[in-house]
């Protein structure tokens, strides 16, 4: 059967130089005992930046490996963005890790695992691949949120994320045997040709394996109401890791749901479309309103991204190439605002070992940087402008309206507004409350955190200022899935 | 010569200012490196605005005079050629509000000369908002109008929260977060209005561009029932804003509770953009639509006119008069926009202007006591003007001029108003003179009561206004004279911009 089949092994380099990255951080931890553990997080960060360089090589190409999985401008677009992603991360956690675990390579090493199971949630083009890419990302996130071993928080986290995890797997397959059942193939051409010509009255069949995908996708991404496990993992987890949970976990169930609904399913737009719409409309009501009532910075966080996915599947559920163009280009505003959201979050928690929101009074004295930061960052999330969050808000939410999503886009603002106020309360926290008795001292922050924290806001400023490049390149990543 | 430049400096000086000021350290020198640095911004940008009105050439065949525009992003999805375009201009209505916007953020960044806490992140927080207010005045662009608009929003809280004062009374009490918070989700809410309008204009009208110009061209008018739909929108989102009653809580709120330089911008010229928005989106862009809401929008103005007035004159604290006062005059702006004649929207827009700079002195004045004393409470003052008698005098010229004394900028604005309003509606215009009468009652007892009267021993320091004081009261009072006494060259710009407008008589 191979016959006639691209079996190119140069495509996936980026991926095997990845794996080779993996080798060389746990053998570094283990044979180089002397070195500071510090380093194994710049020697990451360093080499994902270099297969980040790699990646950007395929710009333009346009092949497929066995027809399973294909390098073309998407898959470049997402290798770039979740590498880009994991060393953000890895460099966020380099202080946190080293003070507090003995062989830190381990936890390197599942970061970049990780990243490698979310490419090829977004390169993949056959079920089976994808689903194999799923488990990657899955698994490295269940060991990385239970991580801290004897913390119980930790531990309870990561039980529930694993069990019900493996019940979404579990639904995910089922829905993929069904599809497989009515179309008899995996792969998302022929799912798509099959579909459009159906042998029999399978129409039951079809929506039972919809409902069960987008079942387990929604626990992918948290969607409402799939989302339970959300708050406690992210809680639960270290830092830097409910960040990587809140970006690439949910970038890449974007990712594979962007490519197998506008490939595989397409034909069938009006069985699925109703579904996903009533799933984000849940999504961004419940996320936004649970959210008013934590006092915990992480989870609300947690349910502020869930809010934040509701708005992301509006897209899904209106696909075509406008809102898939705005659905990327809200992920990356989102991944930029969020994660320079969490650096705040993760410096702050280093520094005073604090995360609830009232422990962020007196930001402003402390830590003046991380306090505009923070702020910049709340706004992009909030969709106000100067920052990335009001263009990229703005477009999505436009190019739903013209799918005639009208409803939708009412839910989608009045929830914004919602999600201002607990906002406005973080930020009250950080500028109008004073420090606390004895602790009105500047904070050394570490210049690390300070460079990150100034670099993310940058890119939320250069989103929201002047968007053309990247929506340019989005283009060129979107228009490979609808021709 | 009308570059566009010039306007372009008024909205990037102030965002490269609030950049550079950023990097400004936060020692004793700094504090005064970031006064001068204001001061002198403030100047400038009160100059070129000054420049720009008196530049603006009235009978020229171009519509937006010191045009400029600069694609921002065009081409991808959903978006055509011009897609959205940073596009500035101004016409008659925006002249004058450039200008007002330049002498009250002058005065602004004085009266702020006295803020000592963190005065380098006020000022970062003000010259943003100064920046949204110059960029919506001047957008011909929806996307962009919207975007400024926000901007204008966004420092609201912070600013209030930190700088601001709370109030307490015997019966209820306010505190400055509390107040913060109030303003920032009303006017964020409100503006989902328009942000679900400018959806609907931008996919009904199906051009691909934000582009007003292009979506003002009579070719490109929407059909009069989707107008109908949409007008609504635009009216409240940008009337909340505008204080138009019943969704003008924020404002009384708002305004007690910002500090001195913020009320005044915010009284002065932030709720112009409400009035301003429904001239842009509503009028020009959905001119079928206004026609059909305005006598619903005539209605909730009276009752604007007439509850402010009313509430104005209940009021014992200087700043909540103040505050509902300013309801009421709002009121009469958007009752000249109601009536949809030339002279009554001439009227709104002088009223517009008027009200900017009487709101601003009777603010910038109430802080100069306010800091001394700490109270605003009425009550407790009598005879002010054996020790601050320059305070009395600028602000019985304002509390005048709010009055509508011939001769000082209010009269020419509310004979205009009211002029349209009877033309059309004539119960509406019986009511606001009766209420605009009002006026007369709350300001002149308040004189009495606070500013005249034997002196009162309770604060023997009151010291009379700092120079920074003075200096914004004579620029405020400078512009309340010159209207009032010449407003010719207001009126030839702004008419002649209302006359080109579809479906005004």
């Amino acid at each position: 059967m191979t016959e006639g089949l691209n079996l190119d092994y140069s495509l996936l380099i980026p991926e095997f130089l990845l794996v080779g990255l993996v080798v060389a951080i746990v053998g570094l931890d283990l044979y180089a005992p002397k070195m500071k553990k510090t380093w194994l997080a710049y020697i990451a960060a360093a080499g994902l930046v270099a297969v980040g360089a790699v990646s950007l090589g395929y710009w333009d190409t346009d092949d497929n490996f066995a027809n399973i999985i294909v390098v073309d401008d998407y898959t470049t677009f997402f290798r770039v963005f979740f590498v880009a992603t994991a060393a953000v991360i890895c460099l966020a956690s380099a202080t946190m890790v080293a003070e507090k675990f003995r062989h830190p390579g381990e936890y390197y090493a599942l970061i970049i695992l990780s990243t490698i199971g979310a490419i090829g949630m977004a390169a993949s083009r056959e079920l089976m691949t994808a689903y194999i890419s799923l488990e990657l990302l899955s698994f490295s996130l269940y060991v990385l949120v239970s991580y801290q071993k004897f913390d119980a928080k930790s531990n309870e986290g990561g039980l529930k994320y694993l069990l019900l995890g493996a019940f979404a797997s579990a639904m995910f397959l089922y829905g993929m045997s069904l599809i497989y059942g009515i179309t008899g193939s995996t792969y998302y051409s022929e799912i798509a040709v099959g579909l459009q010509n159906p042998t029999g009255d399978f129409q039951w069949a079809m929506l039972m394996g919809l409902v069960l995908i987008v079942t387990g996708l929604g626990f992918k991404v948290a969607a409402v109401p799939f989302h339970m496990w959300t708050p406690d993992a992210y809680e639960g987890a270290f830092p830097p890791i409910t960040a990587y949970l809140g970006t690439t976990s949910k970038a890449a169930g974007f990712a594979l749901m962007l490519v197998l609904f506008s490939q595989a399913f397409e034909v069938v737009h009006d069985d699925w479309s109703w579904m996903i719409a009533g799933i984000a409309a849940a999504t961004m009501i419940l996320g936004n309103l649970v959210a008013l009532q934590q006092h915990n910075i992480k989870r609300l966080m947690a349910y502020s991204s869930i809010g934040q996915v509701g708005y992301m599947l509006m897209a899904i559920a209106a696909l075509n190439s406008d809102t898939a163009q705005a659905l990327l280009v809200h992920l990356v505003g989102y991944m930029v605002s969020n994660m320079a959201v969490f650096i705040v979050i993760i410096a702050w928690y280093n520094m005073t070992g604090k995360d609830e929101i009232a422990d962020f009074r007196g930001m402003r004295e402390r830590a003046p940087l991380l306090a505009w930061v923070l702020a910049g960052a709340l706004f992009s999330l909030a969709g106000l402008p100067l920052f990335a969050g009001f263009v990229t808000k703005f477009v999505l939410f436009q190019s739903v309206w013209n799918e005639g999503f009208y409803w939708l886009i009412a839910i989608a603002t009045t929830t914004s507004v919602v999600s201002l106020y607990y906002y406005l309360q973080i930020m009250r926290q950080a500028f109008v409350e004073k420090p606390a008795e004895g602790e009105e001292s500047r904070l050394p922050v570490p210049l690390l955190m300070n460079g990150l924290a100034a670099a993310l806001m940058v890119g939320v400023l250069y989103i929201g200022l002047y968007p053309q490049a990247l929506f340019d390149v989005v283009e060129a990543a979107t228009d490979v899935l609808f021709v | 010569m009308d570059s566009g430049y010039w306007v372009l400096a008024t909205v990037g000086i102030p965002l490269i200012a609030a950049a550079l000021i950023l990097f400004v350290p936060e020692t004793p020198q700094g504090k005064d490196v970031v006064r001068w640095f204001s001061a002198i911004v403030g100047a400038v940008l009160f100059g070129i605005s000054t420049y720009i009105f008196f530049r603006y050439q009235v009978g020229s065949d171009e519509q937006y005079q010191f045009f400029s525009r600069y694609n921002w992003l065009e081409n991808v999805g959903f978006l055509g050629e011009n897609g959205i375009s940073l596009a500035f201009g101004v016409d008659g209505i925006a002249a004058p509000m450039i200008l007002l916007n330049g002498i009250v953020c002058f005065g602004g960044a004085l009266i702020s000369w006295k803020i000592d806490h963190h005065n380098k992140d006020f000022f970062v927080l003000f010259w943003v908002l100064v920046a949204g207010v110059y960029g919506t005045f001047a957008a011909l662009d929806l996307f962009f109008f919207f975007f400024w608009y926000e901007v204008a929003v966004l420092p609201m809280y912070l600013l209030i929260a930190i700088w601001g004062s709370s109030s307490a009374f015997e019966t209820f009490a306010r505190t400055k977060e509390y107040s913060a918070m109030k303003l920032t989700i009303m006017l964020v809410a409100a503006s989902i209005l328009i942000f679900i309008g400018i959806f609907a204009v931008f996919h009904e009208a199906g051009l691909g561009t934000f582009d007003l110009q292009e979506l003002y061209l009579p070719e490109n008018q929407l059909d009069p029932d989707t107008q109908k739909l949409i007008f609504p929108l635009f009216a409240i989102g940008c009337g909340v804003l505008a204080g138009l009653w019943p969704f003008h809580t924020w404002s009384p709120d708002g305004h007690v509770s910002a500090p001195t330089a913020v009320s005044m911008l915010h009284a002065g010229v932030l709720m112009k953009l409400g009035a301003f928005g429904i001239i842009r989106l509503g009028i020009q862009l959905l001119p079928e639509g206004a026609q059909f809401w305005m006598p619903g929008l005539m209605i909730l103005a009276t009752f604007n006119v007439v509850y402010g007035a009313f509430a104005a004159t209940a009021q014992r604290d200087f700043k909540y008069m103040i505050g509902y006062s300013s309801v009421s005059h709002m009121g009469l702006v958007i009752m000249g926009l109601a009536t949809m004649t030339v002279i009554g929207i001439n009227g709104a827009v002088l009223q517009m202007f008027a009200h900017g700079v009487m709101t601003a002195t009777f603010f910038a004045m109430v802080g100069s006591i306010y800091d001394q004393t700490h109270t605003r409470d009425m009550r407790l003052y009598s005879g002010i003007v054996h020790r601050m008698p320059l305070f009395v005098f600028f602000f019985g010229i304002a509390g005048l001029a709010s009055l509508g004394l011939p001769g000082l900028a209010g009269f020419v604005a509310e004979f205009n108003i009211f002029l349209g309003t009877f033309q059309t509606y004539p119960w509406a215009a019986a009511l606001g003179v009766f209420a605009a009468a009002m006026t007369a009652v709350y300001i002149l007892r308040m004189m009495a009561m606070a500013m005249f009267g034997p002196p009162d021993d309770r604060f023997p320091d009151l010291k009379e206004m700092t120079y920074l004081e003075r200096a914004t009261g004579v620029l405020m009072l400078t512009f309340m004279l010159f209207m009032g006494l010449w407003p010719a060259p207001f009126i030839d710009r702004i008419s002649e911009t209302v006359r080109s407008f579809p479906g005004v008589s």
